[in-house]
């Protein structure tokens, strides 16, 4: 528990210096254009690396068939998310589409 | 305008946001408890941290017991977009007292950077305008904070062998899906995607960097646009 709650201070006093950064030195220090470019891909960079072990690899063991629930879920999720860009109707759509899979498959 | 008007336009701005806010801070409430978190460390990291993106990923990592500096390495790497929203926002806050400068950079999160640079850049400059943003900031905390402590609550009644973890893809998927807008993006996602699978089994989920790092060069390897003036 002494550990969670390092994780949780460390991560919260980072984050709170990355969102406070120019915002305090705002003048005095412009970063290079690259660092700038850089942090664009940042999102779908982290986004997608934690995303997609969670499809392919449940619990732990490589699953790459298209009859993988999670991948069948995660391709109706990002269909509803690219049409109607609502967070809350893609996790429910998404999760419902995971137990209606699961159910069909095994 | 006067101070409250602003103050209170912010927030009535941010509301709408709410509606898909408040049910992800249920969500992440509910998968903190599952993941073995405390009460009240599940409340203190929305309240420490208060940033969605980074409590699901470090929700995960302490549930599949990583250790604390790849923990907060990776929340660091993830809130690094954040350092987009400052340099944005500081034009607009650079007469404010530190005071405020201080308050304004803890509710500096991706909805109410949203909702306040919108606002920001269509109306001239306000005296009174950080009103504006602290308003957006204060109810999107507020709404973060009672969602959290609705999934806590519910987290203790809802039953296992739900596949709640999954609620973490899903959820991704909404956040990924929207930033796809162009092809270094999607290169970036792919690139990334593909060596965290393959990178997997690598020690202390250093994968997790290593697909970020390869996500990030294939984005800037793409886009070329940096080495071009202008």
């Amino acid at each position: 528990m002494a550990e969670t709650w390092l994780i949780i201070l460390l991560s919260g006093l980072l984050t709170y210096a990355i969102r406070l950064s120019f915002i305090a030195l705002h003048g005095r220090w412009q970063p290079p254009l690259l660092f700038q470019r850089a942090l664009r891909y940042v999102p779908p960079a982290v986004l997608s690396a934690i995303l997609l072990p969670e499809i392919f690899l449940p619990g732990g063991q490589p699953d790459f068939s298209l009859l993988n629930p999670r991948l069948l879920a995660g391709i109706l999720a990002a269909l509803v998310a690219w049409r109607t860009r609502n967070t809350f109707l893609t996790i429910v759509v998404g999760m419902s589409g995971l137990y209606l899979f699961q159910m069909i498959i095994r | 305008m006067q101070r409250k008007p602003l103050f209170l336009q912010g927030a009535r701005d941010t509301l709408p946001i709410l509606i898909g806010v408040a049910p992800f801070g249920m969500i992440y409430g509910v998968l903190a408890v599952k993941a073995g978190l405390s009460v009240a460390a599940a409340q203190g990291m929305s309240v420490i941290l208060f940033a969605g993106s980074a409590q699901f990923m470090l929700v995960q990592l302490l549930g599949a017991g990583t250790p604390w500096f790849v923990a907060v390495a990776s929340a660091f790497i993830i809130n690094l977009r954040h350092a987009l929203y400052s340099a944005s926002i500081a034009p607009y806050t650079q007469r404010l007292s530190p005071l405020w400068k201080g308050l304004l950079a803890y509710v500096l999160v991706d909805e109410v950077y949203a909702v306040t640079i919108t606002n920001f850049e269509r109306n001239a400059a306000r005296p009174a305008q950080h009103w504006y943003m602290l308003g957006s900031g204060l109810a999107l905390w507020t709404g973060w904070q009672l969602g959290t402590a609705l999934g806590i609550f519910l987290g203790a009644q809802i039953p296992e062998g739900l596949s709640l973890d999954f609620t973490l893809a899903v959820t991704f998927i909404a956040l990924l899906v929207p930033t796809l807008k162009d092809r270094p993006m999607l290169l970036a996602a792919l690139a990334a995607g593909i060596t965290a699978v393959a990178a997997n089994g690598l020690p202390y989920k250093s994968g997790l960097m290593l697909a970020a790092l390869a996500g990030i060069l294939a984005g800037l390897w793409s886009d070329r646009a940096w080495q071009k003036p202008g």
